[in-house]
């Protein structure tokens, strides 16, 4: 049985169809990298997973449940863990107090409960190994603004770790690092992904995708248009005419 | 004496009311500007209580449930709107309650509420009484701040989408404040009825929002301690000079305006400035 299973997904914006009919399934222990030039619908599908934009049709399910009507915080509490594309952290905490607010998830359930609880040292001790996990611990005591990019994209991943989801959906995690700086981090992920964790993974950088990715779903203009493995599916016609054009691809070869 | 007795009363009443707006504002970082509609709901159902005979310690805590679930009523209907969109919301919230208390005769209309009976407490007593629940909202401040309800308001009030992402129920947490910060509003309404004993709707105008606002941020939005200091400075302020009370919506409202602009952090924010700034001149004197 599928972990994620989104059938059918339908998104308008007015008159523009932003995905059309689009299913995909998150399989346990797969790292999926969902791909497609600018515009493609990938970040809409994703948005559509967490529950920000609301699909005109189609279901999102979690290992049969259906979450279609389910804000945010719930999906996250049943097992979403999302890192999003432009870093967020909160900047007036640390590195380690960022994830450790992830990481105390059983403290903050209920609200009014968490009035009267106090104990932090176990949630900072767990979100140091969070920070160790994806190799930014030396900086666990720096605040947001002291810490590079690169850092701050781990961070998003650690904090979304700490919640021990079932799965990851990380949005570009590779964008604006330098190639070394992406290489490395892939190296993080697919390691994450060798230890057990499934990940979904949406990325422009083709190159990881292609290293790292055991299965591919490709997007263009809110249609999926490819589906398999990354080899074979970066040699498809229809991928490489969505990604460089038709008349390009003509010209190519 | 009696006059000092009132003067401290009336001041620890204020910062019953500015810590209460802490709550909101300062902690889980919804702008408020409307806040003194709970003290008023609070003064007008403690005071027509007592006037029915009913004990005094209960209207209090009839005026605190009330101004709760008018507080949770304003929250839920707030949980949309956010930043300007929501101090703007706010205060609309206060001028409903005016145009409301002006008009209703059973509420005494323009002339208010007068002869609220005396709680029999003696004025020290009763200042006795009003320090007690001061110390009850400090350490109440206090617990929330130490506990993990503290730590999600801290993230709310920086950024409530990523602490969505994070798996909090934003909207809870922020009714939890909008209940406890109006319920201590409507607390401190009812004390202040009882040490007036007289209170018509311009006790409620707006700028007594944007006095209690003045003491929060002034006092560095968040900071306990620094709250406490700036409401109890701003509160006496128009007792020593009647031109402050003439012009309070001008001097507060550009007290605000220049905390923000030249102190962001108000006083707790410029304290914390020197500290680091000492200590890191005296670093480097170590180091020398």
């Amino acid at each position: 049985m599928s972990l994620l299973e989104i059938r059918d997904i339908s998104v308008r914006f007015g008159g523009v169809h932003a995905l059309e009919q689009v299913s995909l399934n998150l399989n346990p222990g797969e790292i999926l990298g969902l791909i497609g030039p600018n515009g493609a619908g990938k970040t809409t599908m994703l948005r559509v997973i967490t529950g920000v934009v609301k699909a005109n049709h189609g279901e999102v399910k979690l290992e049969g449940e259906l979450l279609n009507n389910l804000p945010i915080h719930v999906r996250v509490r049943k097992g979403m863990g999302f890192a999003q594309q432009i870093m967020r952290p909160f900047r007036e905490m640390t590195l380690v107090e960022n994830v450790a607010l992830a990481a105390g998830f059983k403290h903050t359930q209920y609200p009014w409960l968490s009035l009267f609880r106090f104990e932090r040292n176990e949630a900072l001790r767990e979100s140091r190994k969070w920070l160790a996990k994806v190799g930014i611990e030396d900086v666990a005591d720096s605040f947001p603004e002291a810490v590079p990019l690169g850092y701050l994209k781990r961070l998003e991943v650690a904090r979304a770790l700490a919640i021990r989801p079932r799965m990851l959906l990380l949005d570009e995690p590779l964008a604006g690092l330098n190639q070394a700086e992406a290489s490395a981090f892939a190296d993080i992920l697919f390691e994450l992904n060798h230890q057990g964790q499934t990940i979904l993974l949406i990325e422009h950088n083709l190159a990881e995708v292609r290293r790292i990715c055991t299965r591919l779903v490709v997007l263009d203009n809110g249609q999926k248009i490819a589906e398999g493995y990354p080899e074979k599916v970066l040699m498809q016609s229809s991928v490489q005419e969505a990604y460089i054009g038709k008349g390009n691809l003509n010209a190519k070869n | 004496m009696g006059f000092e007795i009132s003067l401290l009363t009336a001041m620890m009443i204020s910062i019953i009311g500015s810590l209460s707006l802490n709550l909101i504002t300062g902690f889980c970082g919804q702008v408020s500007l409307g806040h003194v509609a709970f003290v008023g709901i609070g003064a007008y159902t403690a005071s027509l209580m007592t006037k029915a005979a009913i004990p005094f310690f209960a209207a209090l805590v009839a005026g605190m449930i009330l101004a709760g679930i008018f507080g949770i009523i304003v929250g839920l209907a707030s949980l949309r709107v956010r930043h300007d969109f929501l101090a703007i919301t706010t205060m609309g919230v206060n001028f409903v309650f005016l145009g409301f208390v002006r008009q209703q005769e059973w509420l005494g209309g323009e002339l208010g509420v007068s002869s609220i009976p005396d709680p029999g407490l003696g004025k020290l007593g009763f200042l006795a009484l009003v320090f007690g629940c001061v110390v009850l909202v400090v350490l109440l401040s206090v617990q929330i701040r130490r506990s993990w309800m503290g730590y999600v308001f801290k993230a709310i009030s920086e950024d409530e989408d990523t602490a969505s992402m994070l798996g909090l129920d934003v909207s809870q947490y922020k009714l939890i404040a909008f209940a406890l910060g109006t319920s201590l509003a409507g607390l401190a309404g009812g004390l202040y009825a009882h040490h007036v004993r007289f209170i018509y709707p311009d006790s409620f105008a707006f700028v007594e929002s944007i006095t209690l606002l003045a003491m929060v941020v002034v006092g560095g939005n968040g900071s306990i301690w620094g709250v406490i200091l700036a409401s109890a400075f701003l509160s006496l302020l128009p007792q020593w000079f009647q031109f402050v009370d003439d012009y309070k919506l001008l001097l507060y409202g550009s007290l605000l305006f220049a905390v923000m602009r030249f102190s962001p952090g108000g006083l707790a924010g410029f304290a914390q400035l020197l500290i680091n700034h000492n200590r890191k001149s005296s670093k480097s004197k170590v180091d020398k």
